[in-house]
């Protein structure tokens, strides 16, 4: 069978996954995938929060049967027809097979716990999560079915940053987030942001920092720049949280840490908050 | 390759332009120049080696900064200081001057021309607390009416322990934010290196301009050689695949116009590079003089949110 490449392009790669993805990074615990599917990802021994593909992220915050996903078919192009050691279509391509997604966010409409709102989901499986011009335009698009159906948007981020292969374009996918949040503000509707591990960079650097209410997984990163480049570039000592939720947290750059399982019912109390 | 949409408004322009009577002379026929120069370049697409050239000259020690530009350009300049939170970045200059006789609200990095101003202005990577500084600029500017200027030049916002604990990604989302709202007309120009997300934070712009030599992009050709080609020394590949040049930036829309460069590249001639500029940001501003500031804000938005290639 030919060896798939599963490098992922990320501003700051995270630290490399252990030998199997059902074995836990922190205490080595194994677990079959039913066992890790009903803990929803996350390791009965330590806590440890393993990544969440979009799909299953989104059945275990919404109610049953309630999801209806928009704008699905959304490709991305080639504009730079861009090439480093492989072309990026081949790359997408690979990417679509292995994840089954047409792209690193998956948006749609939902309730939780009875009240409408429009969901905007990240998959860390496709390309790093990394944000080009599909995931600033489904962002962008899921801001306006918000306000169009006058219900709070809620965004789960997981992302290394903006995709480098789209150039200058996925820069600009920033400020276009940026202004759709903007937009979607205007109109009087709530922002809530979910950031799983990691959220780093360009998706850092604007939407996901926008949410009215900023909550977190545990051990995520959350970083613009992540510790590798930062001990590279200044060479300082870091912090042994360094970049995590965490640290976040104790600086003041989040609302709270919410271990997975009690995600879905704080959604549901804050969705009542903004009713 | 089929004429994009920006190459078919730019010759629309130029053909309007063209038959207009020619009663104001001189300034219409520099404006029809830099039309045809920017046509011109869009029609032959820069070879590797000259984009490799813009990143040489955009980086290149003598090129005018942010203050020089100040110094030739604005009268009665004043300085603002500090985020009034914590601290006075360095790297971001702030202030207000006149522009022909009209105040202006000024916002640029300062990369620093020795190794003692280098240290001090961090080679211009802005901490969040620089990014906090315009913040509270672009608040001002509108609260008072004063147009916008934005000059970037930063290799990228500072990647550092305390940049990091402050909220460097939070400070450049809200900087974008802060445009987004201006009730004022706004215009940036790309005068060296425009780099990622420290760039962006304060080009939310109505008009976004580029010098000839001057590069965006979304990473430094050295950082995306390092993970793509798991070697910073290919930077020169990467940067031809990335394409950070003016001319592609716009093709692709991302920019309104280049701004011409004195022959040879800014840094030969401070005061041409700095009549050149200020021709550029005067007729940019006069443009957007009479739109009120709900419609300049309902077209800025509109004009981000329409960037992007899918299907």
């Amino acid at each position: 069978m030919a060896k798939i490449d599963v490098s992922i392009e990320t501003e700051d790669k995270p630290a490399p996954p252990p030998k199997h993805p059902n074995t836990c990074p922190s205490c080595h615990s194994h677990y079959r995938d039913d066992e890790l599917q009903r803990a929803q990802w996350v390791c009965a021994q330590c806590g440890h929060h393993f990544p969440m593909r979009a799909r299953a992220r989104i059945a275990s915050l919404v109610d049953e049967g309630s999801f209806y996903e928009e704008s699905g078919d959304l490709h991305s192009e080639d504009p730079l027809h861009f090439f480093d050691l492989r072309p990026y279509a081949e790359r997408l391509a690979e990417a679509e097979m292995s994840t089954g997604l047409a792209d690193a966010i998956v948006i749609g409409q939902g309730s939780i716990e009875g009240r409408g709102c429009e969901l905007a989901v990240m998959d860390f499986a496709f390309m790093g999560g990394s944000m080009g011009s599909v995931v600033g335009e489904k962002f962008s698009r899921a801001c306006d079915s918000a306000t169009e159906r006058g219900v709070p948007l809620i965004a789960v981020t997981s992302s290394g940053g903006a995709r480098m292969q789209e150039g200058i374009l996925s820069l600009m996918q920033l400020p276009k987030t940026v202004c759709a949040v903007e937009d979607l503000h205007d109109a009087g509707q709530a922002f809530i942001v979910v950031m799983s591990h990691p959220t780093t960079a360009g998706v850092l650097a604007s939407f996901a920092s926008m949410g009215d209410i900023l909550l977190a997984e545990p051990g995520a990163l959350i970083a613009f720049t992540g510790p590798r480049v930062v001990e590279q570039t200044t060479r300082e000592k870091l912090p042994d949280d360094f970049g995590l939720a965490e640290q976040n947290l104790r600086f003041g750059h989040l609302d709270a840490i919410l271990e997975r399982r009690l995600i879905r019912p704080t959604l549901g109390r804050l969705l009542r908050l903004f009713a | 390759m089929a004429p994009s949409e920006h190459e078919l408004r730019l010759r629309d322009r130029l053909n309007r332009l063209r038959s207009v009577p020619l009663l104001g002379g001189a300034k219409l026929s520099v404006e029809l120049e830099r039309l045809q120069r920017q046509l011109d370049r869009i029609g032959q697409e820069p070879t590797g080696d000259e984009i490799w050239r813009s990143v040489e000259l955009a980086r290149h020690p003598e090129r005018p900064y942010t203050l020089d530009y100040v110094e030739a350009l604005l009268d009665d300049w004043f300085e603002l200081h500090g985020d009034r939170g914590s601290a006075d970045d360095g790297a971001m200059v702030t202030g207000l001057g006149k522009l022909d006789g009209r105040t202006v609200a000024l916002v640029g990095q300062q990369k620093g021309r020795d190794i003692q101003e280098r240290t001090r202005r961090q080679f211009g990577m802005p901490y969040p607390e620089g990014y906090r500084k315009a913040i509270r600029v672009f608040e001002l500017a509108g609260l008072h009416g004063f147009p916008v200027i934005s000059l970037v030049d930063t290799p990228g916002a500072y990647p550092g322990v305390a940049a990091e604990q402050h909220g460097q990604g939070g400070a450049i989302a809200m900087s974008q934010a802060a445009m987004a709202r201006l009730p004022v007309p706004a215009v940036a120009c790309v005068i060296g290196e425009g780099g990622s997300g420290g760039a962006i934070a304060i080009a939310l712009a109505d008009r976004v301009l580029m010098q000839e030599n001057a590069i965006y992009s979304v990473i430094s050709p050295e950082g995306c050689a390092a993970i793509l080609w798991r070697d910073a020394g290919e930077a020169k590949k990467a940067a031809a695949a990335f394409k950070p040049d003016a001319a592609h930036c716009l093709e692709l829309g991302v920019i309104d116009a280049i701004v011409p460069e004195p022959e040879g590249g800014a840094h030969t001639n401070h005061p041409e590079a700095a009549r050149l500029l200020g021709e550029s940001l005067r007729e940019q501003l006069d443009e957007l003089a009479d739109v009120p500031g709900d419609e300049l804000r309902r077209r800025r938005r509109a004009k981000f949110r329409s960037l992007g290639v899918f299907a």
